[in-house]
């Protein structure tokens, strides 16, 4: 304490002296934009928990099945309806061990290694449909926000993608598009695969482009564009300069709503049975089939429920973090 | 006001006349073949006069337009003969018969052709409208229960940025916009029903209210497929709600409106939560096709006997009449509500100009 007090130079001994005219600026080093998000990403318990949750799920199913080595579609019909490891805590009697530890189905096949592999499945299905309906939607709500002579076109065509139905249309498409995708593309994973990414994709980039031409709508009004346009501004200027970023934090809220919308949907399908082969473990696909036998076996709907609604909240958490790093009037706050 | 709210109704038409012709295009690619079930020593000649009879061996631009006459005109006709004949709100007016057409050859009046379902060979319509009832009532309560839980739970939660409020309606909005139907209304089955034994698992659509005890029933059964579908309306809208309370509190507008020393109640009620409902309501219709696309679910998990239970099973059996009528009765709905928003979003924010 002492030693602080004592003036380090001779120069800082002289602003001591004139301390209450002069103020010793800068005091803190200059600060990044980024490092500002940073900060305030950082206050967001829920959002730090989200995103490391969501590094964590994509690890482990990208390196699961390089540590966790049983095949999902193995069948074991000796160590069938295995129950999982903690069961042991309160009833010494049940089928339970290591070898198995989140149980075994019907058939035998070891959950946490169909576990594992079903969340590869949804994680690569809702980033690519995520990704790709951001692309579109801010694409036509930024010309038809910005460009009053696309508008009309875009608006209605963005209507008419609005007033479709989407999960039965999703629902036709699948079965509609199923045998010559799978020829396609030589394997009926990969076909369908490519099937719910792109149908996904395409019915759920209206929302992001709705809400970007709305908040584009009001921001042409606003005197900050007026001032670029004097100046000489070109519109595909004004567009990446000035509109765009301050739509990124709608954009960030509508991404994280479309991934979780993505992989829901993608559960969805496979609930109703339309969605990836039989054989080929899906989390949703791994809850619809658990329900029926949900009395006795109840852990095989929630693990991958659970699973399902946990990636989904860390998601969410995340785009509620980022929002709030984003947004200059909230930072700092 | 008027004059765009015209506008936009007349725009409607060839909106709702391009998806039709969607829907229409999209299920003559379907593979299915309406005569497969036909028996395989049926020869070939007569499945082929079957085929006509069925209309379709015609050109496809000649059997969309026979269906679009159908839909409009035929099936208008015995809606309104209905609503004369029985209907307790039209019921006065004098019984018209717009649907009955002399028969050629006897003389006698009958009843034009309808839309027949190829599942249970019975007019299409008269099925849609015993199971529009039970839909209508479960997403229409669950999205006003939503609604009513989803606005206060916003603007509390924006008012009070960072709060201990805002943290836990944020997680609890978060946790249900997060978990889906198809999970939870199993998990609710599993707890309310076998476990506690309060709710029925199963929605009894045969159930009649005719006094306060069988209300109660209805009551009953209505709680969990309503509330599975209210969980996600509630997060989504106060998500949206919270949002855009958020972006509107830190305005200018709003320092001014305290600087001029108004209320804070009616600062916040008045100017901010006008403001913030632009972006919200847009959510509210837009979230139409996804409660509709979650009651296919919901109805499915509870066994609700409405329309999406019977697009689903439409759709399995490759009923194209079902499913064409199923999916246009949605789309119909779905622009309805699209409307809506627009006109409301031109209320309320007077500076987007429609010109």
């Amino acid at each position: 304490m002492t030693e602080q007090a004592i003036p380090a130079s001779p120069i800082e001994a002289d602003l001591e002296v004139y301390g209450a005219l002069k103020d010793k600026e800068p005091s803190k080093p200059p600060r990044s934009q980024w490092r500002d998000v940073w900060d305030q990403f950082r206050k967001h318990k829920g959002a730090v928990w989200g995103g490391g949750f969501l590094l964590f799920i994509t690890l482990a199913v990208l390196l699961g099945p390089y540590l966790w080595t049983i095949e999902p579609t193995k069948l074991d019909i000796r160590n069938k309806n295995w129950r999982p490891i903690y069961t042991l805590i309160w009833d010494s009697g049940a089928v339970a061990g290591w070898a198995h530890p989140f149980g075994t189905d019907q058939l035998g096949r070891d959950i946490l290694a169909q576990m594992i592999y079903g969340g590869r499945v949804s994680m690569a299905v809702g980033w690519s449909a995520m990704i790709l309906a951001l692309l579109i939607g801010t694409a036509v709500g930024v010309s038809a926000g910005y460009f009053k002579r696309a508008d009309f076109i875009l608006m209605r065509l963005t209507d008419l993608f609005l007033s479709l139905p989407i999960l039965p249309l999703v629902l036709l498409a699948v079965t509609l598009f199923r045998q010559p995708l799978t020829k396609a593309f030589g394997s009926p994973e990969a076909g369908m695969f490519v099937l719910i990414v792109s149908v996904i994709a395409l019915t759920s980039w209206m929302q992001t482009a709705r809400i970007v031409r709305g908040d584009i709508l009001a921001l042409k009004e606003r005197e900050f564009i007026l001032a670029a346009r004097s100046i000489g501004s070109t519109s595909g200027k004004i567009i990446r300069r000035h509109l765009l970023p301050n739509v990124v934090s709608p954009i960030m809220v509508s991404a994280t709503l479309g991934l979780a919308t993505a992989i829901i949907t993608e559960s969805a399908l496979s609930f109703l049975g339309v969605g990836f082969p039989s054989d080929f473990p899906t989390w949703g696909k791994l809850l619809s089939d658990a329900v029926d036998r949900m009395q006795e076996y109840p852990e095989r709907v929630l693990l991958p429920g659970i699973l399902i609604s946990l990636t989904v909240l860390s998601v969410n958490y995340l785009g509620d973090g980022l929002r709030d790093a984003l947004d200059p009037r909230i930072r700092g706050r | 006001m008027l004059n765009f709210t015209i506008r936009r109704l007349l725009l409607s038409i060839p909106t709702l006349l391009f998806i039709s012709l969607v829907i229409f295009m999209l299920l003559q690619l379907a593979p299915g073949d309406p005569m497969a079930q036909v028996p395989l020593t049926v020869p070939p000649e007569v499945k082929q006069k079957m085929r006509e009879a069925l209309g379709l061996g015609a050109p496809v631009h000649i059997q969309y337009i026979k269906w679009l006459q159908q839909f409009f005109i035929v099936e208008m006709q015995v809606l309104i003969d209905h609503l004369t004949a029985n209907s307790f709100l039209f019921g006065w007016l004098p019984d018209t018969q717009f649907s009955m057409t002399t028969d050629a050859v006897t003389g006698t009046l009958v009843e034009k052709q309808r839309v027949i379902s190829w599942q249970t060979r019975s007019p299409v319509m008269d099925i849609v409208i015993q199971r529009m009832p039970q839909t209508l009532w479960v997403v229409g309560l669950s999205y006003v229960v939503g609604i009513l839980i989803a606005i206060p739970i916003g603007i509390y939660s924006a008012y009070r940025h960072y709060s201990m409020f805002d943290q836990a309606g944020t997680f609890v909005t978060m946790v249900g916009f997060s978990i889906p139907p198809f999970f939870t209304g199993p998990l609710l089955i599993v707890i309310f029903s076998v476990s506690l034994g309060w709710l029925p698992s199963i929605y009894d659509t045969t159930h009649v209210v005719t006094d306060w005890q069988s209300f109660k029933v209805q009551f009953m059964q209505m709680i969990m497929p309503v509330m599975v579908l209210a969980l996600q309306t509630t997060a989504q809208i106060s998500r949206y709600m919270r949002s855009a309370m958020l972006d509107n509190l830190n305005q200018d507008y709003v320092r001014t409106a305290r600087a001029k020393g108004l209320k804070e109640s009616v600062v916040v009620m008045v100017h901010v939560l006008r403001n913030s409902m632009i972006p919200v309501v847009t959510v509210i219709a837009l979230g139409m096709p996804a409660i509709f696309g979650g009651a296919i679910i919901t109805e499915n998990v509870f066994k609700v006997n409405g329309i999406g239970q019977l697009l689903l099973t439409a759709l399995f059996a490759n009923d194209l009449p079902m499913v064409m009528t199923l999916t246009f009765i949605f789309a119909i709905l779905i622009v309805l509500f699209n409307l809506i928003a627009d006109i409301l979003y031109g209320v309320l924010d007077p500076r987007i100009r429609y010109d």
